[in-house]
């Protein structure tokens, strides 16, 4: 019982990394119809941008880790979201218009771009830090020797996404800015027509989305300890099976699937087999895609003939 | 009445303040983008912890490259007008063009029955020509799902894969001959790609796309975990290589060297491997075209162009889609089976979603749906990968630049039209722009 | 050869979640006749031909189709391929299908697909070029080349179908729609966009196809010019019920459907019609 509550923790830990990954596809998806290949990518870089901003700002003798944690946060998001509005200025505005495989296979060729540019400009080695946040509280102390503990790691995951997704909401449901890419959504030509400027709303979306991306990359950097090149690939793939299972386009939806592929990939490893465990995400996402499309909170679509 | 989107007033603004304004905001982007990135070097440090160092030399060279880059772009977008503008070719020069163009896949063909008299002694080229070949083959093969039925593939390595496993478990566990294992091995895909197939063809266009990228990447996984199956990540080893109908290639009393008469040579087998996957791809591209002509290809083509439609006329879309899935499919398996042979040893690391992207990249490049087009596509990227040899690291990177680059200026490819496959009078060339490219 | 005819639709009901956009709709469309489908925008019309072409599953009631042969097929449960397959319907669309890419005559080739996958022996005889494939090929390009000249196309046969002015597609994908040999043809607004005499040629057209293939028409239009001129029967729509229908000219008539498409009320069309005589 221990071991599964343990399991269970580290299971939304998970999720709440994959959630905020995976709102950045679902919004992205919802505005402008397209998967964004590169955004698991974006991720990847966010994650090396924390990395090395926090080197800086430890070596330049700061010590006081809340004060770093918050410079870092900043400075992973500002720099990952100028990388996302770059990405789309130059590899995804100039195909809005083309035909349906061209924005798919820039954005392939933007994700090699980017995991190789990772590679190439930070060497192929993964890159381990020492723990910045330590301890944590021992839940429950079990009868034979396991205790479930919640470490202050992911706390501080779980109360960032959080505060992060709060931030979020509030911004799609009460700003003009949320109000302009509802309505980009739903019909663009109308938008514009009604003085909403599209271009600037599709890049916003990828800039937030990119930040959210960021923020994942610093938590998976704090809770795992590492960064390396190609963990974009994968998380990225997963991300989207989050955001597919919670229903395309929905931004709840992205965080349930977030949490639930957590929960699935941490349980699966725990209690069948590590190596097969993204084999069972990438199940998942068939399965999904195959037996319930519109996932669980998404809306059904019918095909005008 | 229809409503228009109102004009724009200004035209595209131009002047030497204009575009130094503009590099300059680029490369402020770019320092920004580099210098955390570029600017500072880290490593593991030996003691476990990490260290780092700084570049900002070359931070300044990345920028300094972005500003002188961002003023030729300009200059030369102002030079040339906006990209899918046509540039007047006159009707004499473009009916010379389309006359040589006739000529170029005789000729190539040709070229290439000849390449292992011409270059005989050349192991390197002979072995880069037998890797181009068998690319050639996977882009004709993918050129089926992706080019022909417009259906969005990328996972297309899972069937390369599945032929090469095919083919090494047969040879090796049963000891099968070539000539039995090729063909088993391409059915064996097949039956893959009917498999896969069926259940996620109904998906659509990015959705598609993703999927098959998952199966590729759970083959992978697959054939990386099931050690006992397939080794593991130590692959399968000991491939016998392909015979002569029966007689081995090498300088045994029994082997064809001494069976001619002729003094042995390791040449021998690479020759042979040469014209082996020659007769591969050159099969591949015949039945592709007769397919085309036939009842099955024309659906293909129609289900790319209007899916609906085709319902509309009583095809049944499902089998439609499978069976290209299926030949395609089954043209990897074949393509896998031979670089297994090839090869004689195959791991997991030969089938990464690079492999489907760089296919997929070869057909889109050559312009969907032609086989001249894919043919030299697949020589222009596996030669200008070879090009990288020594600079891995540079490689994909050049790659992934590249695909960026070819979708904003030629998203339609090499090859920019489609030749119908029944006429009355004339066989006209359909330009590009009409010809819809797939939705899955 | 029967008489009875050829499409009854009975209770028609079609929902969209909370929306109704068919409402218990009955009528039947007679053999070897020309019958219109006519309403105000936004009645459901177009609704109506997919769930009768399959393309929707309707949400309740019943839509029969009588063979020659005297089978009757229940449209209702079928989809959009097998109704074009098994009860040659065949269709046309609002913003006409073509295939842009492919020629004229390759559209009309596409259309015998069933026929000509049936004689390749699928497709393994025609790989190997037997003889009788052969010649099922050419007796199917024949087929499409009586259909290219009927139309006036034969010139442009080899000329990319995206590429061919609006009149010429819309009569095109008509065109390809009989090449499936269909018993019953429905056509979604055919003449729209056509001018006048445009859409003389489309009445013209339709009129033969009606007296020399036999094939019973089905089709929606807003140009009254044509549903006057050659329709036998008129359905008339309106937010997703029948409001009339009867011969042209008594639907003309017909206050109802004035006010429909005045979009005022049935009293004030009558007594705008009795001032008036």
């Amino acid at each position: 019982m221990d071991y599964f509550a343990q399991q269970l923790i580290n299971g939304l830990v998970l999720g709440s990394i994959y959630g905020l990954i995976a709102i950045g596809y679902t919004m992205v998806y919802g505005i402008v119809g397209m998967i964004n290949f590169a955004h698991g990518d974006i991720f990847m870089i966010g994650g090396f941008i924390a990395l090395i901003s926090f080197l800086i700002l430890v070596s330049l003798g700061l010590t006081a880790i809340p004060v770093i944690l918050l410079i870092v946060l900043l400075v992973s998001m500002a720099i990952t979201a100028l990388y996302g509005w770059t990405i789309e200025r130059i590899a995804y505005r100039p195909l809005r218009h083309s035909f349906r495989l061209a924005p798919m296979l820039s954005a392939i060729g933007m994700s090699f771009i980017l995991s190789n540019f990772s590679q190439v400009s930070q060497g192929a080695r993964v890159k381990p830090v020492p723990p910045i946040i330590t301890g944590g509280y021992t839940l429950h102390q079990g009868a034979g020797g396991f205790a479930v503990q919640l470490s202050n790691v992911q706390i501080v995951v779980v109360v960032s996404t959080v505060v992060l997704l709060a931030m979020f909401t509030w911004l799609v449901s009460r700003t003009r800015l949320g109000r302009d890419m509802r309505a980009c959504e739903q019909d663009q030509t109308m938008a514009s027509l009604l003085g909403v400027d599209v271009d600037r709303t599709i890049s916003m979306t990828f800039v937030i989305g990119a930040a959210l991306a960021a923020v994942a990359g610093m938590m998976y950097l704090l809770y795992y300890g590492l960064v390396d090149f190609f963990m974009g690939f994968v998380a990225g793939i997963k991300a989207f099976t989050a955001a597919v299972l919670g229903g395309i386009g929905s931004l709840p939806g992205a965080m349930l699937g977030g949490l639930a592929i957590g929960l699935i990939e941490t349980f699966w490893s725990a209690y069948f087999s590590v190596e097969y465990k993204d084999v069972a995400a990438f199940s998942i996402l068939i399965v999904v895609l195959i037996f319930m499309p519109t996932g669980l909170l998404g809306r059904p679509e019918v095909e005008k003939v | 009445m229809s409503v228009t989107p109102p004009a724009s007033h200004t035209s595209p603004p131009s002047g030497s303040a204009f575009i130094l304004k503009k590099a300059l905001i680029s490369a402020l982007v770019a320092l920004v983008l580099f210098s955390l990135m570029i600017g500072i070097r880290t490593e593991a440090g030996n003691q476990g912890g990490l260290i780092y160092w700084t570049r900002f030399g070359d931070l300044a060279t990345m920028v300094g490259l972005v500003f002188g880059g961002s003023i030729i772009v300009e200059l030369l977008r102002q030079w040339f007008g906006p990209v899918d503008t046509d540039r007047i070719v006159p009707k004499p020069v473009r009916r010379a063009m389309s006359f040589a163009g006739g000529l170029v896949a005789p000729a190539l063909l040709v070229f290439a029955l000849f390449v292992p008299v011409i270059f005989y002694d050349q192991r390197y080229i002979l072995d880069l020509a037998i890797l181009v070949l068998t690319y050639v083959m996977l882009g004709w093969g993918l050129n089926v799902v992706v080019g022909l039925a417009g259906l969005l593939d990328l996972g297309y390595v899972a069937f390369y894969a599945v032929g090469a496993y095919s083919y090494a478990l047969l040879a090796t566990d049963f000891g099968l001959s070539f000539w039995v294992c090729l063909p088993l091995a391409g059915i064996l895909a097949a039956c893959w790609g009917v498999l896969l197939g069926f259940p996620v063809l109904r998906l659509r266009g990015d959705y598609l796309a993703i999927v098959t990228l998952a199966f590729g990447e759970i083959i992978r996984l697959v054939i990386t975990n099931w050690q006992s199956l397939t080794g593991g990540p130590n692959g399968v080893s000991g491939i016998p290589r392909p015979t002569l109908f029966g007689i081995p290639l090498d300088n045994s009393d029994d082997g064809l060297a001494a069976k001619l008469g002729i003094e042995f040579s390791p040449t021998h087998r690479l020759v042979f491997l040469f014209y082996l996957i020659l007769a591969m791809a050159l099969l591949t591209n015949w039945v592709t075209i007769r397919l085309r002509r036939l009842p099955i290809g024309r659906a293909w083509e129609a289900l790319r162009e209007d899916e609906v439609a085709c319902r509309a006329l009583g095809i049944n879309t499902t089998t439609t889609k499978l069976t290209a899935f299926a030949t395609g499919a089954m043209f990897g398996g074949l393509a896998g089976a031979f670089f297994a042979t090839r090869q004689g040893f195959i791991s997991p690391e030969s089938f990464t979603f690079q492999e489907s992207a760089l296919v997929l990249a070869i057909v889109v490049l050559g312009g969907m749906g032609s086989q001249l087009g894919v043919a030299l596509a697949a020589v222009a990227m596996i030669g200008g990968f070879e090009l990288f040899r020594g600079f891995d690291q540079y490689r994909m990177l050049v790659f992934g630049i590249a695909m960026v680059l070819l979708m904003i200026w030629r998203p339609r490819g090499l090859v920019g039209h489609r030749a119908p496959t029944v006429y009355l009078e004339r066989s006209q060339a359909i330009s590009s722009d009409l010809v819809k490219e797939g939705h899955g | 050869m029967s008489d009875a005819p050829i499409l009854t639709v009975e209770h028609l009901m079609m929902r969209f979640g909370g929306i109704v956009a068919v409402n218990d709709l009955s009528f039947t469309a007679e053999r070897r006749k020309i019958t219109a489908l006519i309403g105000p925008n936004g009645a459901g019309k177009t609704t109506v031909f997919n769930c009768i072409t399959g393309f929707y599953r309707p949400s309740g009631g019943a839509i029969r189709l009588n063979r020659d042969d005297g089978r009757t097929i229940q449209l209702e449960r079928l989809n959009d391929f097998r109704i074009a397959k098994q009860a040659n319907v065949a269709r046309t669309f609002q913003n006409i299908r073509l295939f842009p890419g492919m020629t004229a005559l390759e559209n009309l080739m596409v259309a015998q697909h069933n026929a000509l996958m049936r004689a390749s022996g699928l497709t393994l005889l025609g790989l190997l070029g037997v003889p009788s494939w052969r010649s099922a090929e050419r007796s199917a390009i024949e087929l499409a080349r009586t259909w290219l000249k009927r139309i006036g196309l034969l010139e442009r046969a080899d000329d990319a179908a995206g590429n061919l002015p609006y009149g010429d597609q819309r009569r095109l994908e008509i065109a390809r729609a009989m090449c499936t040999e269909p018993t019953l043809l429905c056509l979604d607004e055919p003449a729209a966009g056509l001018n006048a005499r445009e859409s003389g040629a489309l009445n013209e057209l339709l009129l033969s196809i009606r007296a020399e293939q036999g094939t019973s028409i089905l089709l929606i239009e807003h140009d009254m010019s044509v549903v006057m001129e050659i329709s036998d029967h008129v359905v008339v729509m309106d937010y997703g019920v029948k409001i009339a229908e009867g011969a042209p000219q008594a639907v003309r008539d017909d206050p109802k459907v004035i006010a429909a498409y005045l979009g005022a009320d049935e009293e004030e069309a009558i007594a705008v019609m009795e001032k008036a005589n």
